[in-house]
């Protein structure tokens, strides 16, 4: 059940629209329902072959040797690829926003990082032959101690995860973390009637999209190659496919546009490079496709994050200082982490105003697969540690949760933390809206409360 | 693999194929006869976006061999549409919002079809029963039980719920 | 032993955009001979029905009706760049784009009509129709259709537009993180109630009323969409999804649905929801991101209700039936 509210906004909304604001029926939605949408897998390529991925066991370990001979003799497989097929290995996804350095190679070959890193990509006839040609591919490992906890991983002495950073954390400007500073925390502290501290942790979670990551590259006419992908954003794909290539951006062309769910997920620029150099090499069309378990295992989760959340509070109500310590466990590569780190601080302290703020939220390799975008990047799992800090402050208090909330929400014209001036705020009217549907009872003085500053 | 001879009926027409022993029925359709509407989710049967009809009961194609089809008669989403009439199903769908990106789309319909062939009348457990082997990830399921509750009443005889 | 009832909340806020900004889309629009219009891009619609709002936003800014308007998205050959479908931009940022690039594609419309109608293009307006008519006499118009042949075949014109949305990129101060994230935020409070089984530790969630701030419904039905969807991620990622369930020890990953527990459709509580708008200055429209939010605010509500019902914490994720019991355990010891 849903409704529409006209009571709260009234006077900032046009009411003249007539092609939005309106329930049009979805452009696409016949398709879906007669099975003609064509997604990537729904087209056919004469000659196809398809690459299945040789993967790490260990979660950390030097390669010592990789044989790829009996591989080789599988009836069906056409070739390998190797690190050394690669024109440019190492690389990071938002190099392309300028994120600093290159640190995950497209195929593992010195080290492994993670369970599941890729290392050798066999490309052959069937996907039987393919799976049969990268069983027999033989790496030899020397496994290394591993680091799976994020303050762990920042301790001196700490097994290093990725040497193209040389530390265990991402570097932002000169910093061990992304900061945020606010007025003063300690100072606030100790003139808080309550201080509490209380800590937080989330699990990798997957996207579990229905349709799983994948896409096939065509030789097309004329030296050109043409990706069908579904990928969330083609240019990402095809920028970042060019550069590890070597090659000029116009002999790459990326048509997708219909994804069957994304959730971030597919942010990711995973699939597409190695498929492109695979049909590059054996000039036919090649097919990389994660399987339903590499989705799950392999490809980027949502990061486990580690929040500490420690506030000064008054008895009346008012939250004086907020101090937050959050650990992004980016696990072995950079990929998204660094900016989802950043997007993190930014949303410290949540949306109230809170004149003393203070964040350190660090970006942490560890030896897990690599974590990066997904649904609510760098929030969704700030505003768990939040909204539960917030219910134990009210209850600390003795305060209404929602009443608590209204009070501390944030009003046109705050200073947030990161110093931008507060706009369009609108948390109190969802507050006293849902109070309303829920039969919540709150005072009538917060229910006379708004986030604009009339008359001010 | 041995090639092995494969007669079966599928939607309106009657095949006939030689085919890989180890062909599952879900590779069959998709990659040698083009019939793409039934998607390959897992692999594995655990996400129900294959499933198809075989002699009227719902199955997981890519866990169904191919060669298991002999004589039978299997229905996918391709063969729903009557001579390009939309079957209720799949106008329910479209008037519920009931679709966002549409890959579970196929195999909800087809589980939902092979309720409402049988139960014509069916309750709000029973289309939860039919449809709970089918994985969804955007919707949040509560459109497509609504749907398939509308196109259910309007097969009967009675209104549809939506506009 | 029993079965507890409880109830908990949490508000939220989401930015819109990337994070920073630094991240443009574009739009390229054209009439047909026909008077149909044309929208290129090369945007990526993951389900949220990308389409369908780009070509209602292209509509009401040229002020024709939605189905004459044709979405063409997606191949880097043809459609000019997108940054991509994530952090709630795609609306945002590629509506924008679309209206620019409207706007002066409606401007060559107008012109072309005014030379067949032979008055000030200042005069004439748009009947949403599919009609170009002169303010306040209705009488005197010509069609979309025939305005379009004739800038074809009469005046040698095309009516088009190139349209770009760039939030300027923002650098974060590195000793304060004084920094631009987001120029617009979207807002949600949720109540949740659950049923907490003392004896399997399992958790039931009831209901899920929640209030949410979106800028502007620009497709009411397809809002819900996202509202009923996210909310159910929401409950999804508080009781069942990980990859890693005994974080931070590797093992026990699950590998398949049998195994990565997510509720099926007999899980679902009752929704009610609430949509308020307070439109963005700079959305289209008014319109802010949605999508991501609405997973957010009930993981937390049903985190407290929890509590509520139980008086137990549970501060890690996801909220297993495991955690529940020992958390009960330790409490009674």
């Amino acid at each position: 059940m849903l409704e529409y509210s006209s009571k709260y906004f009234a006077e900032e909304r046009n009411q003249s629209l007539h092609e939005v604001g309106v329930e049009r029926p979805r452009s696409d939605v016949q398709g879906h329902v007669t099975g003609r949408t064509q997604f990537y897998a729904d087209r056919n390529f004469p000659g196809l072959l398809h690459l299945k991925m040789v993967r790490s066991p260990h979660h950390h370990a030097r390669i010592k040797s990789i044989d790829v001979s009996k591989a080789l003799k599988v009836p069906g497989v056409v070739r390998v690829l190797t690190a050394a097929d690669i024109p440019s290995n190492i690389y990071t996804i938002l190099c392309l926003i300028q994120v600093e350095p290159n640190d995950e190679p497209v195929l593992a070959f010195d080290k492994v990082r993670y369970k599941g890193e890729q290392i050798v990509a066999v490309l052959a006839d069937s996907q039987r032959a393919a799976r049969e040609g990268a069983a027999r591919v033989k790496v030899v490992y020397e496994p290394l101690p591993a680091v799976f906890d994020v303050e762990e991983a920042l301790k001196p002495g700490a097994p290093l995860v990725n040497e193209y950073h040389g530390r265990n954390w991402f570097t932002y400007e000169g910093h061990h973390c992304r900061r945020v500073r606010h007025g003063d925390v300690e100072k606030a502290f100790a003139a808080a009637d309550h201080v509490i501290e209380e800590k937080y942790q989330s699990s990798p979670i997957e996207h579990a999209p229905t349709e799983t990551t994948g896409c096939i590259v065509v030789p097309d006419s004329n030296d050109r190659f043409t990706c069908y992908s579904n990928t969330q954003a083609l240019y990402f794909t095809l920028d970042n496919s060019a550069l590890i290539l070597k090659s000029p951006f116009h002999k790459l062309r990326l048509v997708g546009g219909t994804v069957g769910g994304g959730f971030g997920g597919k942010v990711d620029v995973i699939v597409e490079p190695i498929a492109f150099l695979a049909a590059m090499l054996a000039r036919r069309p090649v097919k990389y496709e994660f399987s339903r378990e590499e989705e799950m295992q392999v490809s980027s989760p949502r990061a486990a994050e580690r929040i500490y959340i420690k506030d000064g509070v008054m008895n009346d109500g008012r939250i004086i200082a907020r101090k937050v310590r959050l650990y992004v466990d980016a696990g072995a590569y950079s990929r998204h982490s660094p900016y989802g780190t950043t997007k993190a601080a930014a949303h410290m302290p949540g949306p109230y105003t809170i004149p003393n703020v203070w964040v350190d939220s660090h970006c942490v390799y560890t030896n897990r697969t690599p974590s990066s975008a997904m649904r609510g990047f760098g929030v969704t799992i700030g505003d768990f540690a939040l909204e539960v800090q917030m219910d134990k402050l009210a209850r600390l208090i003795g305060m209404d949760p929602m009443e608590f909330r209204i009070l501390n929400a944030y009003r046109d014209g705050d200073l947030k933390a990161h110093g931008k001036e507060t706009t369009g705020a609108a948390l109190v009217e969802c507050i006293q809206a849902a109070a309303q549907l829920a039969d919540w009872p709150i005072g009538e003085r917060y229910k006379a409360m708004s986030s604009q500053r009339k008359g001010a | 693999m041995n090639r092995i001879p494969l007669r079966f009926h599928l939607n309106d027409a009657e095949i006939g194929e030689f085919i890989d022993s180890g062909t599952t029925l879900l590779s069959l359709l998709r990659d040698k006869l083009g019939l793409t509407a039934t998607k390959s989710g897992c692999n594995q049967g655990s996400c129900g976006a294959c499933t198809v009809l075989i002699n009227g009961a719902p199955q997981l194609s890519c866990l169904v061999l191919a060669a298991r089809c002999e004589g039978k008669s299997v229905a996918t989403l391709e063969g729903v549409s009557d001579n390009g009439t939309l079957h209720p199903l799949q106008r329910a769908f479209m008037d519920g919002f009931a679709a966002q990106c549409g890959f579970c789309t196929p195999g909800m319909i087809i589980a939902a079809k092979a309720l409402l062939d049988r139960n014509p009348d069916p309750d709000r457990g029973e289309v939860i029963d039919a449809i709970s082997g089918n994985i969804c990830r955007c919707t949040g399921y509560e459109p497509i039980i609504d749907a398939i509750l509308a196109a259910a009443a309007e097969m009967r005889g009675g209104k549809r719920k939506s506009a | 032993m029993a079965k507890q009832r409880g109830r908990g909340m949490a508000s939220v806020n989401y930015p819109t955009g990337m994070n920073l900004g630094g991240d443009p889309s574009q739009a390229l629009i054209h009439a047909t001979t026909t008077g149909s219009f044309v929208v290129t891009l090369s945007s990526v619609d993951l389900g949220q029905g990308l389409k369908t709002i780009m070509a209602q936003i292209c509509a009401e800014t040229l002020g024709i009706p939605t189905d004459n308007v044709i979405v063409d998205t997606a191949d880097t050959d043809t459609g000019p760049h997108c940054m991509g479908t994530f952090a709630s931009r795609g609306t945002h940022r590629i509506g924008n784009a679309i209206i620019m690039a409207a706007k002066e594609a409606r401007a060559v419309l107008l012109e072309v009509a005014a030379e067949e109608l032979e008055v000030n293009a200042a005069d004439l307006e748009t009947d949403g129709k599919g009609n170009i008519q002169i303010k306040g006499s209705p009488g005197k118009s010509i069609s979309v259709l025939e305005t379009a042949l004739a800038a074809h075949f009469k005046h040698g014109r095309t009516i088009s537009g190139r349209g770009i949305f760039l939030q300027p990129r923002s650098y974060p101060e590195p000793e304060t993180g004084r920094m631009t994230p987001a120029t617009c935020y979207a807002h949600a409070c949720t109540v949740a109630e659950v049923e907490v089984d003392t004896e399997t530790g399992e958790v039931a969630v009831l209901s899920l009323k929640s209030a949410y701030e979106v800028g502007r419904a620009l497709n009411p039905r397809m809002v819900e969409q996202q509202i009923v969807g996210g909310a159910w991620m929401g409950i999804s990622h508080a009781l069942y999804e990980t990859t890693e369930p005994y974080y931070p020890d590797r093992a026990h990953g699950p590998v398949d649905f049998n195994e990565y527990l997510m509720p099926g459709p007999g899980d679902l509580p009752k929704f009610e929801n609430v949509v308020i708008e307070r439109p963005a200055p700079d959305g289209p429209y008014g319109a802010k991101g949605v999508g991501e939010m609405t997973a957010n605010s009930p993981i937390p509500a049903i985190a407290n209700a929890i509590y509520d019902a139980v008086g137990v914490r549970i501060d890690s994720l996801p909220i297993t039936p495991e955690k529940v019991l020992r958390a009960l355990k330790a409490q009674a010891a």
